[in-house]
């Protein structure tokens, strides 16, 4: 996929990704539908399988998930430079899509966090910052667990998908009781779904 | 996992802030959560259990990645505005490389079967990393001021809520959030007034 892209697209696409960045409220994954409204629908600068690859990646690889943005950015730049075949052109479009997008996606909200929370942290006295953080850390670790039950998949097949629950059921216990290192687990994960396994 | 010993430690420099958090980025397949649960709190003590559910609480209820605002705040409270950035550049640095060498290497891997399935297992076991960690930080609400019982109650009416009856997240953490803040502003102040300060 080529695609040609003017200083005015570049821009609207910064602007677009900053617009998200204060929307983003419990992770840059929940403004993934809007993204995709607008890369892959609206704008046509990335195709279905580009986007769905990016986040498959992000999440298989180590680092935070919100570099599914970065390499969205990279394939974005890639596209308008004619693909990798294209070589050293092609790469420095994609290494200022990675900077475009995740710049605009950081900022604001690196800035909010950062005046938000030196500010709690020198009033961290003041009974309205206790009553938040005491407040609001009961609906934080429920949200967490829930997490962890929205991620096993479909819940609606569970004759297809339990083998999948179990694996999730039996990391928890692990995790839980034991000091087993977080990587051993992952590597069995991987093996189990690589034999097709669930 | 005992509210009896304190025993707090404190990154050394930014270099060991940025590699501690290059290292633990490199461990987190599938989202870096669960990792910096361990390695922080677990391993490195620089947080208490108390201090990271609030930590992260905060780290949730602000726009941006969780992860990315949680290095924020550690960092910024080390070692001000430059120890956010060193703890940022450090989670997303070496990550961000990795990724796009990925891409490149593996353009179209991604979508064979087995490299589903292997991101399939991955994703079934860091589902439970995750739901243990919150598991974990349970115990955190003994010493919550609205009574270790009360949070367990509001735990689970959040987890009904965003698991089961899939409302939409910005709508629960206002509504409950804002209930339960309210609760804790006013068990705060009863624990204030019981010890005498004003």
């Amino acid at each position: 996929m080529t695609l040609v892209l003017s200083w005015s697209d570049w821009l609207s696409l910064f602007v677009h990704f900053i617009s998200l960045s204060l929307l983003a409220v419990g992770g840059a994954i929940t403004t993934v539908p809007d993204i995709h409204r607008y890369l892959v629908d609206e704008q046509q600068w990335l195709s279905d399988a580009q986007f769905t690859s990016s986040i498959a990646l992000a999440q298989g690889a180590p680092g935070p998930n919100v570099l599914c943005i970065a390499l969205m950015g990279w394939n974005v730049g890639l596209n308008a430079g004619g693909g990798l075949a294209a070589g050293g052109t092609a790469v420095g479009m994609a290494l200022m899509g990675v900077c475009i997008t995740m710049v605009g996606i950081l900022l604001p909200s690196a800035t909010l966090t950062y005046a938000a929370t030196t500010w709690a942290h020198r009033n961290r006295d003041m009974r309205a910052v206790k009553a938040f953080k005491s407040g609001m850390a009961p609906l934080v670790i429920a949200l967490l667990i829930a997490t962890g039950w929205l991620l096993t998949g479909d819940h609606e097949q569970p004759l297809r998908d339990w083998p999948m629950w179990a694996l999730t059921a039996t990391t928890t216990l692990i995790v839980w009781k034991t000091k087993t290192h977080l990587l051993v687990l992952l590597a069995l994960g991987a093996l189990l779904g690589g034999l097709g396994w669930i | 996992m005992t509210d009896t010993v304190v025993e707090r430690h404190a990154p050394k420099n930014k270099t060991d802030l940025f590699v501690s958090f290059t290292l633990l980025a490199l461990q987190g397949f599938g989202g870096v959560f669960a990792v910096v649960q361990r390695e922080l709190v677990e391993k490195k003590k620089w947080l208490t259990l108390d201090e990271f559910v609030e930590d992260w609480a905060v780290a949730q209820i602000l726009p941006g990645p969780n992860v990315i605002n949680l290095c924020i705040m550690i960092g910024s409270r080390h070692f001000g505005l430059l120890g956010a950035m060193t703890a940022v550049a450090g989670i997303l640095t070496v990550p961000l490389v990795l990724i796009l060498l990925l891409a490149a290497a593996f353009a179209g891997v991604a979508d064979t079967a087995t490299a589903q399935g292997m991101l399939r297992g991955m994703g079934a076991v860091s589902a439970g990393l995750i739901a243990a960690t919150g598991i974990k930080l349970i115990s955190a609400l003994k010493n919550n001021p609205m009574g270790q019982w009360q949070c367990l109650g509001l735990a689970a009416l959040t987890f009904v809520a965003i698991a089961l009856l899939r409302l939409p997240l910005a709508w629960v953490l206002f509504s409950l959030g804002s209930l339960s803040c309210a609760w804790a502003w006013y068990c705060h102040g009863k624990l204030a007034h019981l010890k005498g300060t004003p």
